[in-house]
């Protein structure tokens, strides 16, 4: 793959309105995280998408990789007394 | 000059400085430096349009000649715009845009601002929604010249340079004449004069923080409020009005 020439890359949370998750919506280029705002906003929010942005550069993010995968989340598979699948819900409770 | 009169070219003159620079930027789209610089530059380029539709839309019910906005806009010829001179000067590079933009958003907010003030209705509603997007102009471009003035000499040289060669296009925003003063006269307009000292001081905060060298005040070339322009507006006209000339009242 060819090298990336521009500017360092930054992921971008977007907050649809207030009390919700940022969620992330997608990434941009920029020099530093004031630009990566100002694009962020320019790019993801211009058909009032959100009320609140995060960006975080790229290379700051831990992530699992796939050859990890089995012995991270394997292992819950089989756990199914971790869901509430077995608890009766009171009556009236119809909204939680 | 009767104040319906003067209000009309009044507008005019906002309304025009809106179209030629949304028009000017939008040169810019599909030849961003980056993918998310042309978005920002298009995004600014249609709020742009935006304000001088609404600006249009109101100056046609303040005529009685029965044209449109869109007429308004789209078919009139060089003598009859009246905006500022920096905003059809010509895009030069990435710097020469951005110090040309921040010239005129740090005006245009000191303007609207002063409007929120107009003892007309229209322009005072008008102004209060086009500066939430004009202080997002001034973010954007100032920020730009904040990190070329900061950065490589290369980049330091391109917007100095160009400050140097818009510095005698700014005068022109600060011209007043008896639209103006009727204007002034009724409350509906304020002195530009004293927009003018908050501009100065604005603009050299920004400067100062990009280490670049405010130009000292020499040769200035003014006329665009009195329609006498440079020679690029004619060429953005022959583009812009092309589609209205070449088929009259054509619409999406």
């Amino acid at each position: 793959m060819e090298k990336d020439n521009q500017f360092p890359q930054w992921e971008v949370f977007i907050q649809i309105k207030n009390g919700t998750p940022h969620e992330h919506a997608g990434s941009v280029h920029a020099s530093d995280k004031k630009m990566a705002l100002q694009n962020a906003r320019d790019i993801y929010t211009r058909r009032n998408e959100g009320r609140s942005l995060w960006v975080v550069k790229t290379d700051d993010i831990a992530a699992t990789s796939a050859e990890e995968e089995a012995e991270f989340f394997d292992p819950a598979e089989d756990k199914i007394y971790r869901t509430p699948n077995f608890y009766k819900m009171p009556k009236g409770s119809t909204n939680i | 000059m009767n104040t319906k009169d003067a209000l009309i070219k009044y507008c005019t003159r906002l309304a025009d400085n809106n179209l030629i620079l949304g028009q000017r930027l939008a040169e810019w789209c599909s030849r961003g430096p980056i993918l998310e610089e042309d978005l920002a530059m298009t995004n600014i380029s249609l709020d742009l349009f935006g304000e001088a539709e609404s600006i249009y839309e109101y100056i046609s019910t303040l005529t009685d000649n029965h044209l449109s906005a869109d007429d308004i806009a789209f078919l009139r010829s060089e003598r009859e715009y009246s905006n500022t001179l920096l905003v059809e000067l010509p895009n030069g590079d990435f710097a020469y845009t951005m110090a040309k933009q921040f010239l005129y958003a740090s005006f245009a907010k000191l303007l609207y601002t002063s409007l929120l003030n107009s003892n007309d209705e229209t322009l005072k509603g008008l102004s209060e929604k086009a500066l939430k997007e004009v202080k997002y102009h001034i973010r954007h471009s100032s920020e730009w010249l904040i990190r070329f003035g900061n950065g490589t000499s290369e980049s330091k040289t391109r917007v100095q340079n160009a400050l140097n060669d818009i510095w005698k296009y700014t005068d022109d925003m600060f011209e007043m004449d008896e639209v103006d003063n009727e204007l002034i006269s009724t409350g509906i307009a304020f002195d530009l004069k004293d927009i003018y000292t908050q501009w100065n001081f604005s603009v050299s905060e920004i400067l100062k923080e990009a280490k670049l060298t405010k130009p000292s005040n020499g040769l200035s070339i003014k006329g665009g409020y009195k329609g006498i322009h440079t020679e690029h507006l004619g060429h953005i006209l022959t583009e812009m009005q092309y589609l209205q000339r070449a088929h009259p009242g054509a619409k999406w």
